[in-house]
């Protein structure tokens, strides 16, 4: 796995906004910024209320992914380049879910929104409307990418664990972003053994992601076992999107999983361990 | 949701500000209010605790915990940062001045 096939920058992305077979997709969990302003031609996925099952706390089937697919005019072919706010946490949820689906040709604006704004490149806010195609799924969940709760417990001393969140969160200080209000059910704290590497780790101010060797000496400072299968978690599956990115995709590392549900799900099982404070 | 919510300095119905410690304020660009800029909330050590992008009239907020925090903007139009210490639970305001 290289760079170059699963992240595009700007400059490439500017060059191409009007390449046949390439669409430009803003994922957000609301989309006020998209219709605000968003890449030429881009569509949106609300992340939300698309990507998640109305009542079940899980993602759309697969039914469900190719009728959102296409309708929003992207068929197999297409080269997908996912981009998003929030350091692109939504755009790399949505790559993973890409990727559970099987779609291979799909790849991350290096930056997402941020580092686009902040190089002033063109947005606008013209309707976007793609023919509708009949996207097929290549497979169901590929689930040697998706971690769920009993294995997360299995994991506990035998596999890596890597915790995304920050320090705060990682030490029970605090239960989410900071950005959120902190009334919530979960019990406080992190899975035992796991190593605490925020995902801002991994990013650049501008939201590009740092360079290999910066992120490789990045996770082998932290205490990441390269011998062993990794499962990343966060509070919900989002920020670990971001660092399974990192470590499946830039980095290449061939076991890798991503915990949906998190800490959201972990922090609420009864009787499931729990740890408190920051490690030494 | 992990999602940044509408930023405004009205707070959430329900917010208890005995317990909570909510750090709110105003991006500025030669006196006026910027938004759009990407706000960044950083802890003791510096490290990256937070994110949201300043509404129109250039307001911001945090929920966070007692200690000391540093507040970064960045802008097209430059960055600025300010330090806020809070020593319990409340409502603090910081106004960071991009340059």
């Amino acid at each position: 796995m290289s760079r170059e096939n699963v992240l595009v920058t700007p400059d490439w992305a500017e060059q191409n906004l009007d390449t046949d077979g390439v669409v430009f997709v803003e994922v957000d969990e609301d989309t006020t910024a998209y219709d605000a302003g968003h890449i030429p031609g881009a569509v949106k996925i609300n992340w939300k209320t698309e990507l998640q099952d109305p009542v079940i706390r899980d993602f759309v089937d697969k039914g469900a992914f190719e009728k959102l697919l296409s309708d929003k005019g992207i068929s197999n072919d297409d080269t997908v380049v996912l981009y998003g706010g929030n350091n692109n946490w939504f755009a790399a949820y949505a790559y993973w879910y890409f990727k559970l689906y099987g779609h291979d040709n799909v790849k991350l604006l290096d930056g997402g929104r941020k580092k686009w704004e902040l190089d002033g490149r063109p947005l606008n806010t013209d309707e976007v409307k793609r023919p509708a195609t009949s996207y097929t799924a290549k497979h169901d969940q590929d689930t040697s990418i998706r971690a769920f709760r009993q294995e997360v417990v299995d994991a506990i001393g035998n596999k890596n664990l890597v915790d995304v969140r920050s320090p705060d969160e990682f030490a029970g200080k605090i239960l989410a972003p900071a950005h959120l209000p902190q009334e919530v059910a979960q019990r406080p704290g992190h899975i035992p053994t796991a190593i605490n590497v925020p995902w801002s780790k991994a990013a650049n101010d501008d939201g590009t992601f740092k360079s290999d060797d910066e992120l490789r000496a990045l996770y082998e400072g932290a205490g990441l076992d390269n011998g062993k299968p990794t499962i990343a978690y966060c509070r919900i599956g989002e920020r670990s999107s971001h660092t399974w990115f990192v470590l499946h995709e830039l980095l290449g590392q061939p076991d890798v999983k991503n915990y949906d549900g998190s800490w959201t799900e972990y922090g609420s099982l009864v009787g499931a361990p729990i740890e408190l404070g920051s490690k030494g | 949701m992990c999602g940044a919510p509408e930023q405004t300095q009205v707070l959430p119905p329900g917010t208890d500000l005995s317990k909570q410690t909510v750090l709110t304020g105003t991006v500025r660009a030669e006196g006026e209010p910027l938004g759009g800029a990407y706000v960044r909330l950083l802890d003791g050590t510096g490290e990256f605790t937070a994110e949201v992008v300043s509404s129109a009239s250039g307001q911001f907020r945090f929920f966070a915990a007692p200690g000391t925090w540093t507040v970064r903007a960045l802008h097209r139009s430059g960055v600025g940062e300010a330090t806020v210490t809070a020593d319990a639970p409340g409502l603090y305001t910081v106004t960071v001045t991009v340059s």
